[in-house]
Protein backbone atom coordinates (compact mmCIF):
# COMPACT_ATOMS: atom_id res chain seq x y z
CA UNK A 1 0.00 0.00 0.00
CA UNK A 2 1.13 3.33 -1.05
CA UNK A 3 0.48 5.94 1.76
CA UNK A 4 2.77 8.46 0.20
CA UNK A 5 0.76 8.52 -3.19
CA UNK A 6 -2.48 8.52 -1.02
CA UNK A 7 -1.45 11.73 0.92
CA UNK A 8 -0.07 13.64 -2.07
CA UNK A 9 -3.88 12.71 -4.07
CA UNK A 10 -5.54 14.06 -0.64
CA UNK A 11 -3.45 17.24 -0.41
CA UNK A 12 -4.13 18.08 -4.40
CA UNK A 13 -7.81 17.32 -4.04
CA UNK A 14 -7.76 20.16 -1.17
CA UNK A 15 -5.72 22.30 -2.89
CA UNK A 16 -7.43 22.42 -5.77
CA UNK A 17 -11.26 22.51 -3.94
CA UNK A 18 -10.08 25.34 -2.15
CA UNK A 19 -8.33 27.26 -5.28
CA UNK A 20 -11.42 26.70 -7.18
CA UNK A 21 -14.06 27.53 -4.85
CA UNK A 22 -12.40 30.86 -5.09
CA UNK A 23 -12.00 31.45 -8.16
CA UNK A 24 -14.83 29.77 -9.93
CA UNK A 25 -17.69 31.53 -7.72
CA UNK A 26 -17.23 34.95 -9.58
CA UNK A 27 -16.94 32.98 -13.17
CA UNK A 28 -20.04 31.57 -12.46
CA UNK A 29 -21.83 34.87 -11.13
CA UNK A 30 -20.58 36.21 -14.29
CA UNK A 31 -22.10 33.43 -16.54
CA UNK A 32 -25.16 33.19 -14.89
CA UNK A 33 -25.86 37.38 -14.52
CA UNK A 34 -23.71 39.03 -16.63
CA UNK A 35 -23.87 40.03 -20.44
CA UNK A 36 -20.45 40.46 -21.79
CA UNK A 37 -19.19 40.25 -25.75
CA UNK A 38 -17.70 36.96 -26.49
CA UNK A 39 -19.75 35.04 -23.57
CA UNK A 40 -20.37 32.10 -25.56
CA UNK A 41 -16.62 31.88 -26.32
CA UNK A 42 -15.88 32.19 -22.79
CA UNK A 43 -18.36 29.48 -21.68
CA UNK A 44 -16.86 26.76 -24.12
CA UNK A 45 -13.88 28.12 -23.58
CA UNK A 46 -14.48 27.13 -19.59
CA UNK A 47 -16.23 23.71 -20.52
CA UNK A 48 -13.02 22.91 -23.04
CA UNK A 49 -11.37 20.67 -20.48
CA UNK A 50 -14.35 18.30 -20.22
CA UNK A 51 -14.29 17.73 -24.15
CA UNK A 52 -10.66 17.32 -24.39
CA UNK A 53 -9.00 14.15 -23.58
CA UNK A 54 -6.61 15.01 -20.35
CA UNK A 55 -3.41 13.50 -22.23
CA UNK A 56 -3.84 16.03 -24.82
CA UNK A 57 -4.68 18.91 -21.92
CA UNK A 58 -1.45 17.79 -20.01
CA UNK A 59 0.58 18.14 -23.64
CA UNK A 60 -0.38 22.00 -23.73
CA UNK A 61 0.30 22.43 -20.49
CA UNK A 62 3.82 20.96 -20.96
CA UNK A 63 4.16 23.47 -23.77
CA UNK A 64 2.83 26.55 -21.50
CA UNK A 65 4.56 25.64 -18.54
CA UNK A 66 7.94 24.55 -19.87
CA UNK A 67 11.06 26.71 -20.36
CA UNK A 68 9.91 27.92 -23.07
CA UNK A 69 5.88 28.53 -22.86
CA UNK A 70 4.40 31.46 -21.50
CA UNK A 71 3.94 30.25 -17.90
CA UNK A 72 7.25 28.85 -17.67
CA UNK A 73 9.07 31.48 -18.94
CA UNK A 74 7.15 33.94 -16.37
CA UNK A 75 7.20 31.53 -12.96
CA UNK A 76 11.25 30.93 -13.97
CA UNK A 77 11.26 34.75 -14.14
CA UNK A 78 9.95 34.85 -10.46
CA UNK A 79 10.89 32.12 -9.03
CA UNK A 80 13.95 30.69 -10.66
CA UNK A 81 12.40 27.51 -10.60
CA UNK A 82 10.07 25.15 -12.86
CA UNK A 83 6.28 24.46 -12.52
CA UNK A 84 6.99 20.31 -14.34
CA UNK A 85 7.02 18.04 -11.81
CA UNK A 86 6.87 19.84 -9.14
CA UNK A 87 3.64 19.65 -7.04
CA UNK A 88 2.08 23.31 -7.52
CA UNK A 89 2.46 22.27 -11.20
CA UNK A 90 0.42 19.81 -10.60
CA UNK A 91 -1.86 21.80 -8.36
CA UNK A 92 -2.65 23.95 -11.65
CA UNK A 93 -3.10 21.74 -14.32
CA UNK A 94 -5.53 19.67 -11.53
CA UNK A 95 -7.19 23.52 -11.23
CA UNK A 96 -8.14 23.60 -14.71
CA UNK A 97 -8.36 20.14 -15.32
CA UNK A 98 -11.87 20.41 -13.05
CA UNK A 99 -12.72 24.10 -13.54
CA UNK A 100 -15.88 22.95 -15.35
CA UNK A 101 -17.17 20.66 -12.72
CA UNK A 102 -16.67 23.93 -10.04
CA UNK A 103 -18.35 26.62 -12.43
CA UNK A 104 -21.45 24.44 -13.86
CA UNK A 105 -22.81 23.31 -10.32
CA UNK A 106 -22.29 27.26 -9.14
CA UNK A 107 -23.91 28.87 -12.35
CA UNK A 108 -27.11 26.56 -12.10
CA UNK A 109 -27.24 26.92 -8.54
CA UNK A 110 -26.91 31.02 -9.00
CA UNK A 111 -29.62 30.99 -11.97
CA UNK A 112 -32.07 29.36 -9.86
CA UNK A 113 -32.15 32.51 -7.57
CA UNK A 114 -35.02 34.79 -7.58
CA UNK A 115 -33.95 37.66 -9.34
CA UNK A 116 -36.33 39.62 -7.60
CA UNK A 117 -34.30 39.15 -4.67
CA UNK A 118 -31.50 40.70 -6.48
CA UNK A 119 -33.75 43.32 -7.38
CA UNK A 120 -34.73 43.80 -3.58
CA UNK A 121 -30.86 43.89 -3.09
CA UNK A 122 -30.15 46.63 -5.09
CA UNK A 123 -32.70 48.39 -4.17
CA UNK A 124 -31.60 47.96 -0.61
CA UNK A 125 -28.26 50.20 -1.76
CA UNK A 126 -26.36 46.61 -2.33
CA UNK A 127 -23.34 46.85 -4.56
CA UNK A 128 -23.25 43.80 -7.20
CA UNK A 129 -20.40 42.25 -5.36
CA UNK A 130 -22.16 43.16 -1.70
CA UNK A 131 -25.56 41.30 -3.19
CA UNK A 132 -23.02 38.15 -4.22
CA UNK A 133 -21.90 37.91 -0.83
CA UNK A 134 -24.87 38.76 0.99
CA UNK A 135 -27.68 37.19 -1.43
CA UNK A 136 -26.18 34.96 -3.49
CA UNK A 137 -23.93 32.64 -1.88
CA UNK A 138 -25.96 32.38 1.40
CA UNK A 139 -28.92 31.15 -0.78
CA UNK A 140 -26.76 29.16 -3.30
CA UNK A 141 -24.93 26.49 -0.25
CA UNK A 142 -26.10 23.43 -2.31
CA UNK A 143 -24.80 24.16 -5.01
CA UNK A 144 -21.41 25.30 -3.50
CA UNK A 145 -21.35 22.14 -1.82
CA UNK A 146 -22.06 20.22 -4.88
CA UNK A 147 -19.08 21.81 -7.02
CA UNK A 148 -16.52 21.42 -4.13
CA UNK A 149 -17.66 17.48 -3.93
CA UNK A 150 -17.07 17.39 -7.76
CA UNK A 151 -13.90 19.13 -7.91
CA UNK A 152 -12.86 16.95 -5.09
CA UNK A 153 -13.64 13.51 -6.57
CA UNK A 154 -12.52 15.03 -10.08
CA UNK A 155 -9.15 15.50 -8.41
CA UNK A 156 -8.84 12.16 -6.80
CA UNK A 157 -9.57 10.53 -10.06
CA UNK A 158 -6.92 12.76 -12.40
CA UNK A 159 -4.52 10.78 -14.59
CA UNK A 160 -3.35 11.45 -17.66
CA UNK A 161 -2.99 15.65 -16.91
CA UNK A 162 -1.20 14.81 -14.07
CA UNK A 163 1.07 12.14 -15.23
CA UNK A 164 1.75 14.67 -18.35
CA UNK A 165 2.36 17.42 -16.05
CA UNK A 166 4.12 16.23 -12.66
CA UNK A 167 5.37 12.50 -13.91
CA UNK A 168 5.56 10.11 -11.12
CA UNK A 169 7.77 11.98 -8.35
CA UNK A 170 7.72 10.20 -5.34
CA UNK A 171 5.91 12.09 -2.66
CA UNK A 172 5.85 15.07 -4.89
CA UNK A 173 3.78 14.20 -7.83
CA UNK A 174 2.84 10.67 -7.55
CA UNK A 175 -0.55 10.47 -7.16
CA UNK A 176 -2.99 7.30 -6.29
CA UNK A 177 -4.12 7.02 -9.64
CA UNK A 178 -0.49 7.09 -10.94
CA UNK A 179 0.69 4.06 -8.14
CA UNK A 180 -2.32 1.98 -9.11
CA UNK A 181 -0.98 2.35 -12.98
CA UNK A 182 2.70 1.29 -12.08
CA UNK A 183 1.78 -1.09 -9.56
CA UNK A 184 -0.74 -2.56 -12.17
CA UNK A 185 2.47 -2.40 -14.46
CA UNK A 186 4.87 -3.64 -12.07
CA UNK A 187 2.44 -7.13 -11.77
CA UNK A 188 1.81 -6.05 -8.58
CA UNK A 189 -2.28 -6.56 -8.36
CA UNK A 190 -2.64 -6.96 -4.62
CA UNK A 191 -1.40 -3.36 -3.98
CA UNK A 192 -3.10 -2.14 -7.26
CA UNK A 193 -6.71 -3.76 -5.82
CA UNK A 194 -6.27 -2.12 -2.24
CA UNK A 195 -5.57 1.06 -3.50
CA UNK A 196 -8.26 0.91 -5.79
CA UNK A 197 -10.78 -0.20 -3.12
CA UNK A 198 -9.61 3.04 -1.35
CA UNK A 199 -11.25 4.87 -3.78
CA UNK A 200 -14.82 3.21 -4.14
CA UNK A 201 -16.82 3.89 -1.36
CA UNK A 202 -14.96 7.76 -0.42
CA UNK A 203 -16.24 8.33 -4.19
CA UNK A 204 -19.46 6.81 -3.60
CA UNK A 205 -20.19 8.43 -0.60
CA UNK A 206 -19.41 11.37 -2.31
CA UNK A 207 -21.30 11.17 -4.76
CA UNK A 208 -24.48 10.29 -2.79
CA UNK A 209 -23.90 13.37 -0.74
CA UNK A 210 -23.93 14.94 -3.85
CA UNK A 211 -27.34 14.01 -4.82
CA UNK A 212 -28.71 14.27 -1.58
CA UNK A 213 -27.98 18.14 -2.15
CA UNK A 214 -29.55 18.17 -5.44
CA UNK A 215 -32.78 16.95 -4.55
CA UNK A 216 -32.78 18.98 -1.30
CA UNK A 217 -32.45 22.55 -3.22
CA UNK A 218 -34.97 21.10 -5.68
CA UNK A 219 -37.24 20.28 -2.83
CA UNK A 220 -36.23 23.75 -1.02
CA UNK A 221 -36.67 26.21 -4.01
CA UNK B 1 -43.61 68.85 -6.00
CA UNK B 2 -41.15 66.55 -3.63
CA UNK B 3 -41.51 63.83 -6.89
CA UNK B 4 -41.76 64.83 -10.86
CA UNK B 5 -41.59 62.98 -13.19
CA UNK B 6 -42.63 62.69 -17.00
CA UNK B 7 -41.68 59.79 -18.99
CA UNK B 8 -42.42 57.85 -22.25
CA UNK B 9 -41.65 54.10 -22.99
CA UNK B 10 -42.37 51.60 -25.95
CA UNK B 11 -43.83 48.84 -24.34
CA UNK B 12 -44.88 45.95 -25.89
CA UNK B 13 -48.53 46.83 -26.66
CA UNK B 14 -48.76 50.45 -25.95
CA UNK B 15 -46.59 53.64 -25.61
CA UNK B 16 -46.41 54.44 -22.24
CA UNK B 17 -46.76 58.37 -21.98
CA UNK B 18 -46.68 59.98 -18.48
CA UNK B 19 -46.26 63.26 -16.61
CA UNK B 20 -47.23 62.98 -12.89
CA UNK B 21 -46.22 64.56 -9.68
CA UNK B 22 -46.33 63.46 -5.90
CA UNK B 23 -46.07 65.57 -2.64
CA UNK B 24 -44.23 64.69 0.51
CA UNK B 25 -46.39 62.60 3.55
CA UNK B 26 -48.97 62.33 0.03
CA UNK B 27 -50.11 58.39 -0.79
CA UNK B 28 -50.55 58.79 -4.36
CA UNK B 29 -52.56 55.69 -5.95
CA UNK B 30 -51.95 54.03 -8.87
CA UNK B 31 -55.16 52.22 -10.17
CA UNK B 32 -55.97 50.48 -13.70
CA UNK B 33 -56.35 47.18 -15.36
CA UNK B 34 -53.59 44.48 -14.97
CA UNK B 35 -50.36 45.18 -17.75
CA UNK B 36 -51.39 48.99 -18.03
CA UNK B 37 -48.16 50.27 -17.03
CA UNK B 38 -48.26 50.59 -13.30
CA UNK B 39 -45.65 47.92 -12.03
CA UNK B 40 -43.34 49.77 -15.14
CA UNK B 41 -43.60 53.24 -13.63
CA UNK B 42 -42.89 52.16 -10.04
CA UNK B 43 -39.64 50.24 -11.57
CA UNK B 44 -38.45 53.47 -13.29
CA UNK B 45 -38.93 55.34 -9.94
CA UNK B 46 -37.49 52.45 -8.29
CA UNK B 47 -34.13 52.70 -10.59
CA UNK B 48 -34.66 49.05 -11.76
CA UNK B 49 -35.85 50.33 -14.92
CA UNK B 50 -35.54 53.44 -17.55
CA UNK B 51 -37.44 55.50 -19.70
CA UNK B 52 -36.45 55.69 -23.21
CA UNK B 53 -36.93 59.55 -22.76
CA UNK B 54 -38.51 61.94 -20.10
CA UNK B 55 -37.26 63.05 -16.31
CA UNK B 56 -37.76 62.22 -13.10
CA UNK B 57 -36.64 64.50 -10.01
CA UNK B 58 -36.85 64.09 -6.56
CA UNK B 59 -36.70 67.30 -4.75
CA UNK B 60 -34.62 68.73 -7.05
CA UNK B 61 -32.33 66.14 -7.85
CA UNK B 62 -32.27 64.97 -11.12
CA UNK B 63 -32.61 60.78 -11.39
CA UNK B 64 -32.96 60.52 -14.53
CA UNK B 65 -32.61 62.86 -17.55
CA UNK B 66 -32.62 61.35 -21.46
CA UNK B 67 -31.11 64.60 -22.71
CA UNK B 68 -28.07 64.63 -20.17
CA UNK B 69 -27.53 60.96 -20.06
CA UNK B 70 -28.42 60.73 -16.03
CA UNK B 71 -29.47 57.62 -14.66
CA UNK B 72 -29.07 57.25 -11.13
CA UNK B 73 -28.68 53.66 -9.34
CA UNK B 74 -31.42 52.31 -7.84
CA UNK B 75 -28.59 52.39 -4.53
CA UNK B 76 -28.57 56.11 -4.96
CA UNK B 77 -32.05 56.92 -4.91
CA UNK B 78 -32.44 55.64 -1.50
CA UNK B 79 -36.35 54.31 -1.67
CA UNK B 80 -38.43 52.03 -0.41
CA UNK B 81 -39.96 49.28 -2.27
CA UNK B 82 -42.10 46.63 -1.50
CA UNK B 83 -42.70 44.04 -4.58
CA UNK B 84 -46.29 42.47 -5.34
CA UNK B 85 -44.35 38.97 -4.48
CA UNK B 86 -42.47 37.99 -1.54
CA UNK B 87 -38.76 38.74 -1.86
CA UNK B 88 -37.48 38.49 1.63
CA UNK B 89 -34.19 36.73 1.84
CA UNK B 90 -35.05 33.25 2.33
CA UNK B 91 -31.60 32.43 3.99
CA UNK B 92 -32.26 35.45 6.82
CA UNK B 93 -35.17 35.02 9.90
CA UNK B 94 -37.50 38.04 10.53
CA UNK B 95 -35.31 40.33 11.94
CA UNK B 96 -32.38 40.09 9.73
CA UNK B 97 -34.40 40.45 6.63
CA UNK B 98 -36.07 43.72 8.77
CA UNK B 99 -32.89 45.22 9.48
CA UNK B 100 -30.88 43.84 6.13
CA UNK B 101 -30.16 47.48 5.45
CA UNK B 102 -31.04 49.37 8.51
CA UNK B 103 -29.82 53.16 9.05
CA UNK B 104 -30.35 51.70 12.83
CA UNK B 105 -30.73 48.09 13.95
CA UNK B 106 -33.10 48.73 16.72
CA UNK B 107 -35.09 50.37 14.26
CA UNK B 108 -36.02 47.31 12.72
CA UNK B 109 -36.33 45.72 15.59
CA UNK B 110 -39.14 48.59 17.46
CA UNK B 111 -40.53 48.33 13.96
CA UNK B 112 -41.24 44.53 13.70
CA UNK B 113 -43.30 45.44 16.87
CA UNK B 114 -45.22 47.92 15.36
CA UNK B 115 -45.97 45.83 12.97
CA UNK B 116 -46.98 43.14 15.39
CA UNK B 117 -44.40 40.62 14.73
CA UNK B 118 -42.10 41.05 17.12
CA UNK B 119 -42.46 37.62 18.81
CA UNK B 120 -41.60 35.61 15.08
CA UNK B 121 -38.34 38.06 15.01
CA UNK B 122 -36.67 34.77 14.53
CA UNK B 123 -38.43 32.96 12.20
CA UNK B 124 -37.64 32.60 8.42
CA UNK B 125 -39.78 33.76 6.13
CA UNK B 126 -41.36 30.16 4.75
CA UNK B 127 -42.26 29.83 8.55
CA UNK B 128 -44.77 32.96 8.77
CA UNK B 129 -47.78 33.42 7.03
CA UNK B 130 -48.01 35.96 3.74
CA UNK B 131 -49.24 38.48 5.23
CA UNK B 132 -46.79 38.16 8.17
CA UNK B 133 -43.51 38.43 5.08
CA UNK B 134 -45.55 41.17 3.88
CA UNK B 135 -45.35 43.16 7.03
CA UNK B 136 -41.57 42.10 7.05
CA UNK B 137 -41.07 43.84 3.97
CA UNK B 138 -42.83 46.86 4.96
CA UNK B 139 -40.39 46.70 7.94
CA UNK B 140 -37.27 46.32 5.55
CA UNK B 141 -38.37 49.13 3.30
CA UNK B 142 -38.90 51.84 6.13
CA UNK B 143 -35.88 50.51 8.00
CA UNK B 144 -33.69 51.95 5.30
CA UNK B 145 -35.53 55.17 6.12
CA UNK B 146 -36.31 55.96 2.92
CA UNK B 147 -36.69 59.09 1.04
CA UNK B 148 -39.97 57.51 -1.48
CA UNK B 149 -42.01 54.45 -0.80
CA UNK B 150 -42.75 52.10 -3.77
CA UNK B 151 -45.85 49.67 -2.96
CA UNK B 152 -46.37 47.41 -5.91
CA UNK B 153 -49.84 45.66 -5.29
CA UNK B 154 -47.86 44.31 -2.09
CA UNK B 155 -51.16 42.53 -0.38
CA UNK B 156 -52.17 41.48 -3.39
CA UNK B 157 -51.57 37.82 -3.00
CA UNK B 158 -52.89 37.73 0.79
CA UNK B 159 -56.56 36.73 1.93
CA UNK B 160 -58.98 39.14 2.42
CA UNK B 161 -58.68 39.44 6.20
CA UNK B 162 -55.23 39.84 6.21
CA UNK B 163 -54.97 42.53 3.50
CA UNK B 164 -57.96 44.34 5.79
CA UNK B 165 -55.75 44.39 8.27
CA UNK B 166 -52.36 45.92 6.33
CA UNK B 167 -54.59 48.19 4.87
CA UNK B 168 -55.63 49.55 7.90
CA UNK B 169 -51.88 49.78 9.41
CA UNK B 170 -51.26 50.86 6.49
CA UNK B 171 -53.60 53.63 6.47
CA UNK B 172 -52.53 54.39 10.01
CA UNK B 173 -48.72 54.46 9.30
CA UNK B 174 -49.09 56.75 6.84
CA UNK B 175 -50.48 59.82 9.09
CA UNK B 176 -46.99 59.63 10.36
CA UNK B 177 -44.63 59.00 6.87
CA UNK B 178 -43.48 62.54 5.75
CA UNK B 179 -42.36 61.50 2.00
CA UNK B 180 -44.47 60.40 -0.75
CA UNK B 181 -46.12 57.09 -1.25
CA UNK B 182 -46.76 55.56 -4.40
CA UNK B 183 -49.29 52.49 -4.27
CA UNK B 184 -50.12 50.10 -7.02
CA UNK B 185 -53.34 48.62 -6.91
CA UNK B 186 -55.95 47.29 -9.43
CA UNK B 187 -58.56 47.36 -6.33
CA UNK B 188 -61.25 50.15 -6.23
CA UNK B 189 -62.16 49.71 -2.87
CA UNK B 190 -58.49 49.54 -1.72
CA UNK B 191 -57.61 52.81 -3.83
CA UNK B 192 -60.63 54.70 -2.27
CA UNK B 193 -59.72 53.70 1.15
CA UNK B 194 -56.16 54.68 1.25
CA UNK B 195 -55.61 57.83 -1.25
CA UNK B 196 -54.83 61.05 -1.10
CA UNK B 197 -55.19 60.99 -4.75
CA UNK B 198 -56.16 58.26 -6.96
CA UNK B 199 -54.42 58.17 -10.80
CA UNK B 200 -55.88 55.88 -13.34
CA UNK B 201 -53.28 54.53 -15.91
CA UNK B 202 -54.96 52.22 -18.54
CA UNK B 203 -52.49 51.44 -21.32
CA UNK B 204 -49.49 53.71 -20.03
CA UNK B 205 -51.50 56.63 -19.96
CA UNK B 206 -53.28 58.85 -17.06
CA UNK B 207 -57.63 58.31 -18.04
CA UNK B 208 -59.41 60.06 -15.26
CA UNK B 209 -62.50 58.31 -16.25
CA UNK B 210 -61.55 54.90 -16.31
CA UNK B 211 -62.95 54.63 -12.67
CA UNK B 212 -66.04 56.09 -13.49
CA UNK B 213 -66.22 53.86 -16.55
CA UNK B 214 -65.58 50.76 -14.67
CA UNK B 215 -68.15 51.16 -12.10
CA UNK B 216 -70.82 52.11 -14.43
CA UNK B 217 -70.27 48.65 -16.46
CA UNK B 218 -70.42 46.41 -13.94
CA UNK B 219 -71.79 48.18 -10.32
CA UNK B 220 -70.48 45.68 -7.62
CA UNK B 221 -73.22 46.97 -4.87
CA UNK B 222 -76.37 44.25 -4.73
CA UNK B 223 -74.77 41.42 -5.62
CA UNK B 224 -71.99 40.34 -2.80
CA UNK B 225 -71.08 37.22 -4.67
CA UNK B 226 -70.06 39.11 -7.88
CA UNK B 227 -68.55 41.65 -6.09
CA UNK B 228 -66.03 38.42 -4.44
CA UNK B 229 -65.54 37.30 -7.46
CA UNK B 230 -64.04 40.41 -9.03
CA UNK B 231 -62.05 41.92 -6.00
CA UNK B 232 -61.65 45.59 -7.45
CA UNK B 233 -65.21 46.38 -7.51
CA UNK B 234 -65.29 45.16 -3.78
CA UNK B 235 -66.87 48.94 -2.87
CA UNK B 236 -68.28 48.01 0.37
CA UNK B 237 -65.38 48.14 2.15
Amino acid sequence: MDFLSLWVTLKLAIVTTIILLIIAAPLAYALAYLRFPGKSLFEALIYLPIALPPTVMGFYLIIAMGPHGFIGRAWGALTGGSLLFTFLGIAAASVLYSIPFAVQPMKAAFQKIDPRLLENASVLGLSRSAAFIRVVLPNSASGIVAAAILVFLHSIGAFGVLIMVGGSVPGVTKVASIAVYEAVEAMDYRTAGLMSLCFIPISYAFLLLVNRLNGDSKYGS
Amino acid sequence: MALDLRVRKRLHYFDMDLDLSCADGRMLVLIGPSGGGKTTLVRMLAGLSAPDEGRITFHGETWFDSDRGINVTPQKRRVGYVFQEFTLFPHLNLYENAAFAAVDKKEADQLLTLFGIGHLRRRKPHLVSGGERQRCALCQALARRPRMLLLDEPFSALDVGARRGLREELKSLKKVLDFPILYVTHDIGEALFLADEILPIVDGRIDREWIQRTIAREPATGNPARAAREPRLALAY
